[in-house]
Order: structure tokens, then sequence, then C-alpha cells
């Protein structure tokens, strides 16, 4: 090995490197810079900021439109909303994952498989937007808070992934449980959930991304405004810069001075600090769980 | 004897109580699923019911009940009226050109893993992954976003290049209809580029180091390695990802699409998803909606099958 790695490096393998790196690092700065001059410009003076002269470095950093942006009508409840959705979405999805892929590994389960497929062969059809609005309309979960969380509970591709997990792990813990008397619910909390961890943790980081990121839902099924959610709010700014302007004036009582010109509310700065407050959760969880996210997509491959 | 029978019927019994208490048992079992296959019912079955409002004249909020039955007019309005028929022309132009150009590209991350496995440094290579993996886990809201504080009028580019004098106008990235389905195109390459090249970099890194050290010694450079053993290698990962893609040829999605539409650029932009969300949500006509998402539907599921037995009968295993 050492000696192959030591043999001279012919100039076309040269070039091919440098390319190669010089590309790579292009293209990294290409996915990044953005989220970073999001960043600067929503903590710089926003005068400057507006006129464009932020680019690489923060200046005169000040936290004020974070203060500011989060005393704005909605943004709260938008963001306990979206928070809301996250965790108790998040928390369903995943104990139904655990659930329903343990009790399909029941054989005793009365027409177990036809259940199972009953279940699984929804991933393959769905009956379309308009289809799906007049049955949340019908249902009346319409303008509810529900219509985020119940819809999604049930996830035959996690069922899948925790099934077939559950069948890896040794069937003596399963035996032993049932020997010493537990019923199927405490065999499930008590032994087949505290096993499973490493695959919830996957099917958990996705769904949490996936809901937080939700925006078709409210766009959809939501007309009332205090069940918005922070994507959709961050949508609604973009496209309506001058009501966002009168919403700005009025918060800020249009009051102005030469000292509040750097923290004077802008549509821009608006629009920046609330993407970053959308896109923050994100930037921290996923190098943090990277692997899990890894992880994830390859079951996905084994199964696909 | 007739010990002997009632033995033989108290046994009998014994079994079909196990039997019974069996079934008892299972039915058990079952009963703790029920929520959840309720939930299956109302969310995946009952709306295809809806499909029957695509045979109706349904204006709400006039119920069901009380709305006209039309039979095929919905469908036969798409091929008939002419200015439909050219609408719904152009729509599946877009959907098939976006489709294509993604199927086209699905190359593009076979080559930025096999790229990226050749940068020797492990952190350097570690800090790439993250960070052009990134986008993927953000919204298409967010996406837009970006979008929108980079390249509208006063946006960072423009804003850059008139400090440059390079230009006098600001350049129309977003509120124009050029290149709508490039630009559509580099966002999902932007989006998805890195995160896409994740699975093969895994097959890669399953691949046995024996076959590269031989590969060596019989002479081969870099190049021919990548090309006689890592490409390859990485057919069957893309195989796969190919006809997912396939099978999905009608299904964009609508988010991308329906963040970056407006005036301009409605013409092009408009797949076959946010075709059915304008025409059902913007301009009420449910009916006429759900005739299309039904078809689209139907193909698909079709698409599906042909697909997967295009692929049991190619690598003799299928994909569903």
């Amino acid at each position: 090995m050492n000696v192959i790695e030591k043999k001279e490096v012919t100039p076309g393998e040269r070039i091919f490197q440098v390319v190669n790196i010089t590309f790579f690092v292009i293209f990294t700065l290409i996915c990044f810079y953005p989220f970073y001059y999001l960043l600067i410009n929503s903590i710089s003076a926003n005068n400057l900021s507006a006129a464009g002269a932020i680019n690489l470095i923060p200046r005169n950093i000040h936290i004020e439109n974070y203060i500011q942006v989060l005393q704005l009508s909605g943004i709260p409840l938008a963001a306990l909303v979206s928070v809301g959705r996250t965790v108790i979405g998040t928390l369903l999805t995943v104990i139904a994952s655990a659930f329903l892929g343990f009790m399909f590994t029941q054989q005793k389960m009365w027409k177990r498989k036809f259940w199972y497929r009953f279940v699984i062969v929804t991933m393959y059809f769905n009956a379309g937007l308009i289809p799906m609005f007049i049955t949340m309309k019908n249902l009346h979960l319409t303008n509810t808070f529900w219509v985020y969380v119940l819809p999604a509970i049930v996830q035959p591709f996690n069922i899948i992934l925790v099934k077939t997990f559950i069948e890896s792990l040794p069937k003596s813990l399963e035996e032993a449980a049932e020997l010493d008397g537990a019923g199927t619910l405490t065999t499930f909390w008590k032994v087949i959930l505290p096993s499973c961890t490493p695959i919830l943790a996957t099917v958990a980081i996705f769904t949490a991304v996936g809901q937080w990121n939700s925006f078709q839902d409210t766009l959809i099924y939501i007309t009332d405004q205090r069940l918005y959610s922070l994507q959709y709010l961050l949508y609604q700014y973009i496209n309506q810069a001058s009501s966002l302007a009168a919403m700005v004036k009025n918060s800020t009582g249009g009051a102005l001075n030469m000292g509040a010109i750097a923290t004077q509310q802008t549509p821009t700065s608006i629009r920046m600090t609330v993407s970053v407050i959308v896109v923050l959760p994100i930037m921290f969880i996923y190098p943090m769980f990277q692997k899990y996210f890894v992880k994830g997509i390859m079951l996905g491959a084994v199964k696909g | 004897m007739q010990e002997v029978a009632t033995n033989n019927q108290k046994s009998n019994k014994k079994k079909h109580d196990a039997h019974s208490q069996k079934e008892k048992r299972g039915k058990k079992l079952f009963l703790l699923i029920v929520p959840f296959v309720i939930l299956v019912l109302l969310f995946s079955y009952y709306p295809l019911f809806g499909w029957v409002y695509a045979f109706f004249d349904y204006q709400p909020p006039i119920p069901l009940n009380q709305s006209p039955f039309v039979g095929l007019k919905w469908f036969e309005m798409m091929v008939q009226n002419s200015t439909q028929l050219h609408q719904i022309g152009q729509v599946l132009a877009n959907t098939f050109a976006m489709s294509f150009l993604n199927i086209l590209t699905s190359f593009l991350p076979v080559l930025f893993a096999i790229g990226l496995n050749e940068i020797r440094n492990k952190h350097f290579k570690n800090l790439i992954q993250t960070l052009t993996t990134l986008p993927n886990f953000i919204s298409w809201v967010l996406v837009y976003s970006i979008a929108f504080a980079m390249f509208s009028s006063s946006g960072m580019v423009n804003e850059l290049l008139r400090n440059f004098n390079w230009i006098s106008e600001p350049i129309k990235w977003l509120d124009s209809d050029s290149h709508t389905w490039l630009k559509m195109l580099l966002w999902s390459l932007w989006k998805g580029l890195g995160w896409g090249s994740i699975m093969y970099l895994a097959a890669i890194s399953g691949i046995d180091p024996e076959l590269y050290e031989a590969g060596r010694v019989d002479g081969a450079n870099r190049l021919q390695l990548i090309r006689h053993i890592t490409i390859p290698a990485l057919m069957p990962t893309y195989f796969v990802m190919l006809m997912l893609a396939v099978s999905n040829f009608l299904s964009n999605g609508m988010d991308q699409y329906f963040v970056f539409q407006n005036a301009f650029n409605l013409q092009h932009i408009q797949v076959l998803d946010l075709y059915v969300y304008n025409v059902g949500m913007g301009n009420n006509s449910l009916s006429l909606a759900t005739a299309l998402s039904m078809l689209k539907s139907l193909v698909s599921v079709v698409l599906l099958f042909v697909v997967n037995w295009t692929s049991k009968k190619t690598r003799g295993e299928s994909i569903i």
C-alpha cells in the first residue's frame, strides 16, 4: 500500500486533483454562502444592509432585528404553531411507527398479513390534492391544528423500517418478557421501545425536519391566521412587501431619527431575520445528527 | 362407550377452547391497532371517494348531492376545448421537461460522489459533505427566500454588479420567463446534488479495497480505476434511482414551482401538480382539478407497475 502511495503522481492526476478540489470548494461556497449572507445581514446595521454593503463581514452588529421581529404580530404565535406541530407531530409519528412496526411482528394477530398490506400499500397511491382537501373539509379538520398532525401519524415507510429492525433483534428478548408474564403492551414499552432507539432516532429526525419545513398543508387547509406556520408566514412576507412595510411602520410608530436608522426595520431586514429564525433549528440539528440522516437514507435504499 | 365419547367430546372441546382462546387473543391484539387502521382509512382510502367529484359539477358550498351529475364532461373538456387543450399541452410540456431534465442530470450525483471520494483529507471531505447536504434540509420557501435575497432587483448579486458598474439596470432573475426550466433545474440541483450523492458515497465505501489494489498492480491509473471499478460498482444503485425517477415522471411536486411562480413565468413553470392546485384552489374549479389529479394518479400507478416490471425483467429485482 505504502509503496503504491509513494508512486510518482503523474501531471494528469495532479491536474485532475486541482480541478476536483477547485470544483468542490466553489460548490461548497455556493451552497453555504447564502446562509452566511442572511445571517450577517440580519445582525448588521440595517441601513448598510439595505445598501448592499454587507457581503463578507458583519458591521455594526446588533440584535435589535431579532427583538423587534419577535414582537411583530403573528410571529410568536406562528413560532408556537411550528414548534407545536414539530414536537407533537414527531412524538405521535414516532410512537405510532414503533407501535405498528412492533404489532405487525406479532404472528398471533388476527389477519396480520392482510392488515399489514392494507397499511403499506397506501404508500403507492394517493388521491390527489383536491380530494384530500375535500376530505379534510368533510372531516372538519380544515382550520384546526390537528390537520398538521393527524394525517401524518401513520407512515408506511417508517413502519417498514421499524418492523425490519425489530425482526433483526434477538427473539430471546421478547420471549423472556413473555415468560415473566408481561403482556403485549408491557413488552412493547419495557423491552421493544428501548431497544429500538437507534431506528426511532432516525425516524424522529426525518419527521421533525419534515414537520418544521412543511408549507403546503398550511397553504391548502388553513385560512385562520392564528394557525399559520413560520414557513407560511415567511412566504407571505416575501410576497407582500408593501403590507409588510406598513406593518413595520405600525410596529415602530414611524419614528425615524438618526440613532434609530441602523435598527429601523425594513421589509428586507424582517425577511432576512425571519429566514434565519426559520433555518437556525435546522442548522443546529443537522450537523449534530448527520449520521442519523445518512443512516436513514441508507435504510431507505435497502428497502427502496 | 359412553365414557369414551364424553372423553372425546371433552378433548375436542378443550382443543376448540384453545383455538378460540387463541383467536380471541389475536383479535385483542388487532383491537390495539384499530385506531391506526381508522387513521389509514380516513386519510388514505376515504379520500379516494373524492374522485366522484370529477363526475359532478361541484360548486361549493352547494353540497355534492345537490350538484348536477355531468358524466365525463371534465375529461372531454380537457381535450375538446382548444384553449384548455393548449394549456394542458403546455403544462404537460413543462412537466415532461422538468422530469426529463432531472433524469438527464441524474448522473451528476454519481460524479459528485466519485469526485468527493478522490479528496484525501478526511476533515475537508466531511466539511464539504456537511455543507453541501445542508440545502436539502431546508424548505422550498426558504430556498425562495434565499433566491430573493440573492437575485431580486435589490438582491446581493444585482447590488454587487451595480457597485462594480457592470450593469445600470438590475437584471431580472426572478421576475421573468427567460430560461425558466433551466433555472428551476439549477435550484433543484443546488438543493439536492450534495444529498443525492450520499447514497453513492456509501456504495463506494462498500467496494472491496482489494479490487483497487489488484487494479493498481495491473498498472491502472486513477481514471482507469474509476472507470473500471468504481462506476460499475455504482450502477445497481444508479439504476434503482433512475427507475424511481421514471416512476415519478408526472410528480414533480408543487412546492418548488409554487414558491417560484409569478405572473411573468407562469407559462413555463406550471407543472402538473402546480396546475392542479391553481385550477382547484385558485380558480375554484374543484371538479376539473379532481379529474386532472385522478388521471395523474392513475397514470402514475400504471407507470410504477411498468417500471417495476421492467426492473424485474432486466435485473430480477423489484423496486417496490
